[in-house]
């Protein structure tokens, strides 16, 4: 038992762990917490509660799937990027780029391509940029970012470089669910829809043996070369994933906001992203909702009326943070509940 | 124009931009070589001390020459401070964790300085005895770019005879190469990288400083220029001088040429370059391979 037990998982119940109830922890991992539907029951209500607000709901869904897909290679995988946007922004040129030049705007089947087009350059960078990692990694995901940025810029005649494309008609889903940009019930739902299905995959993934294969990479990899995993085939295939859904959140953002810019290939999305991530925790399912609800609903009150301050603001939260909260929100829930669960039955 | 004055003058733009590149990054690179500290606030110390030379020189009228030790007097003290109340917690952290600390720290100075200074482009004049064009002989540039190039070079100089005739750099050069070996050999770790810290926050505000003429001085400026110090950090090896210096040159000559005959666009060959040397060689262009 002992060598397949999971090195990553936090001991949920406590130090008193027999072998028998961790078996079953580990055999049940995967089956759905009660508590699980409930950010999805939020969403809906949030749908028939605030209608005047449906846009800021959507922007928050696209925010919480490309956390997600940070997550996967960054909290479950430990790869250390701060270049994520490269994928989003490449799924929004994606999208804006066949909608605008009219080639192909149907938007599903647009999700499909911007997914396999952020997928395609995930998987290039990714088998050359994975064999290093630290300091190295951080460069050069950075660097392909930027690349990609003044790439983007550069091509002028046809991505609009700093302007971007504007106005793109984006036809009705099936045909029958129209895009509405003053009323973006549409874009909440179809992003809702959208969201749940990306999660259904990563929840999949990591809960699958390769999913504990990358947590196992993140943790100690030179145990795991010596366990003979493929570590790096594992990283690109995970690298390439997370891409692919990043993309498809690039894309979403494109089709909701009927443009796409230079902004979506930002440094400031990607340091976004990664702060959204770690606020809320990395390497747990959840850490992207709750992140990207507190960063969003922080920003969205506070940015407008006292934008420095509200800069200020999060600089110091990132720095307690990193300081004395390593595992985000959703950390502090965990070791607070443990707290309590230990005061009410002292072992 | 005839070509060969051509080269002079692109070479001279180059490499005065070079010589703030290098000034601003060399100590980054001690200190990410020495404790392996991921430290993306580097570039709000050369903001601060930028600050502090221009606004003393702008609103206080100190001259050039004590403005430039006041800042890296004042920004090295500071960073001090820093480096023993906070950074010190994260040595033995994860680099993810002394990423998303050093970003607060980025946000906490763009902030600190638009409260307190406000948003706008800090202007910088150069003293009068710098200001003009120079002649050189065979070409004729601004005296400014030729007194960076000069200053670059000395700095160059005298921090490679600290680093490799001293015994202070002695025990960095042996940090850098084998920190647990060093602390073995009793030299203590922590008070070296305090040090080094200081120094190399305090060389940054130099450079934030001399830089303020063609760089500019806005709250963003921590962020904007971010990269390329990383860049030449990384490009030049980590804990070396010579390795950032000739790294930064290669990257300013370049950058300049680029501007010129690229207007457009032109630094996307500077992030390709960067990319291909680092697959080539991880460990950057100027480290010696043996550690």
């Amino acid at each position: 038992m002992s060598a397949v037990t999971s090195p990553s998982e936090r001991p949920v119940t406590g130090s008193t762990l027999s072998e028998h109830t961790a078996a079953q922890m580990l055999i049940g991992r995967h089956r759905l917490r009660l508590w699980e539907p409930l950010p999805w029951l939020l969403a809906i209500a949030f749908y028939f509660a605030f209608p005047s607000y449906l846009g800021f709901g959507t922007d928050l869904l696209i925010w919480i799937l490309f956390a997600l897909s940070l997550d996967l290679a960054l909290g479950y995988a430990g790869i250390l990027t701060l270049g994520h946007a490269a994928f989003f922004g490449a799924g929004a040129y994606t999208v804006g780029l066949l909608a605008y030049h009219g080639i192909w705007s149907e938007p599903l089947t647009s999700l499909v391509l911007a997914a396999l087009v952020a997928a395609a350059i995930g998987l290039a960078s990714g088998l050359v940029l994975l064999r290093t990692t630290g300091l190295t990694l951080l460069m050069l995901t950075l660097c392909t970012m930027a690349l990609l940025e003044e790439g983007a810029n550069m091509a002028h005649e046809w991505t609009g470089g700093f302007d971007g494309l504007p106005s793109l008609t984006i036809p009705p889903i099936f045909g029958l669910f129209e895009f509405n940009p003053l009323y973006p019930e549409t874009q909440y739902i179809y992003t809702l829809v959208i969201l749940f299905l990306g999660f259904l995959l990563v929840r999949a993934l990591i809960y699958s043996p390769f999913g504990e294969s990358l947590t196992g990479i993140r943790e100690n990899m030179l145990r795991m070369h010596a366990v003979g995993a493929p570590v790096r085939w594992r990283l690109v295939v995970c690298y390439t994933i997370s891409a692919a859904i990043a993309g498809v959140a690039g894309g979403l953002w494109a089709q909701t906001n009927a443009y796409v810019n230079l902004t979506t290939l930002s440094l400031d999305r990607a340091a976004t992203v990664f702060i959204i991530l770690i606020l809320g925790g990395y390497g747990r399912l959840y850490g992207a909702f709750v992140g990207a609800v507190a960063y969003l609903v922080l920003a969205h009150f506070l940015a407008r009326l006292y934008p420095t301050a509200w800069q200020l603001g999060l600089g110091l939260l990132l720095v307690v943070i990193a300081l004395f909260a390593r595992n985000g929100i959703l950390g502090i829930a965990d070791t607070l509940w443990r707290r309590f669960k230990t005061r009410r039955q002292p072992s | 124009m005839i070509f060969g004055i051509d080269v002079a003058s692109i070479l001279l733009g180059g490499l005065s931009a070079g010589t703030v590149l290098f000034i601003i990054s060399v100590g980054l690179s001690v200190t990410m070589g020495l404790m392996g500290f991921v430290n993306l606030a580097h570039g709000a110390f050369a903001m601060f001390g930028g600050y502090v030379i221009v606004l003393s020189m702008n609103q206080l009228g100190v001259p050039f020459i004590p403005a430039l030790i006041t800042g890296f007097v004042v920004t090295a003290a500071v960073s001090a401070v820093f480096e023993r109340l906070l950074y010190a917690r994260l040595y033995r952290a994860g680099e993810l964790d002394q990423v998303l600390f050093t970003i607060g720290l980025v946000f906490v100075f763009i902030a600190g300085i638009t409260l307190i200074v406000g948003p706008e482009t800090q202007p910088f004049t150069p003293p009068a005895a710098l200001r003009g064009q120079m002649d050189l002989g065979f070409t004729e540039y601004r005296t400014y770019s030729i007194f960076l190039i000069v200053v670059g070079a000395l700095i160059v100089i005298g921090l490679w005879l600290g680093f490799e005739r001293t015994r202070l750099g002695a025990q960095i050069r042996a940090t850098v190469d084998n920190r647990r070996m060093a602390e073995s050999l009793g030299i203590n770790v922590d008070r070296l990288f305090s040090i080094t810290f200081a120094f190399g926050s305090g060389m940054a505000a130099l450079g934030g400083g001399l830089g303020a003429e063609f760089l500019g001085l806005d709250p963003q400026y921590a962020l904007k220029y971010l990269v390329y110090f990383l860049i030449a950090v990384s490009v030049g090896g980590l804990g070396t001088v010579t390795g950032v210096y000739y790294a930064s040159m290669l990257i300013g000559v370049f950058d300049f040429v680029l501007k010129l005959y690229l207007p457009k666009g032109g630094t996307i060959f500077i992030f390709a370059l960067t990319i291909l040397l680092l697959l080539w060689r991880p460990q950057g262009l100027f480290k010696r391979t043996e550690a």
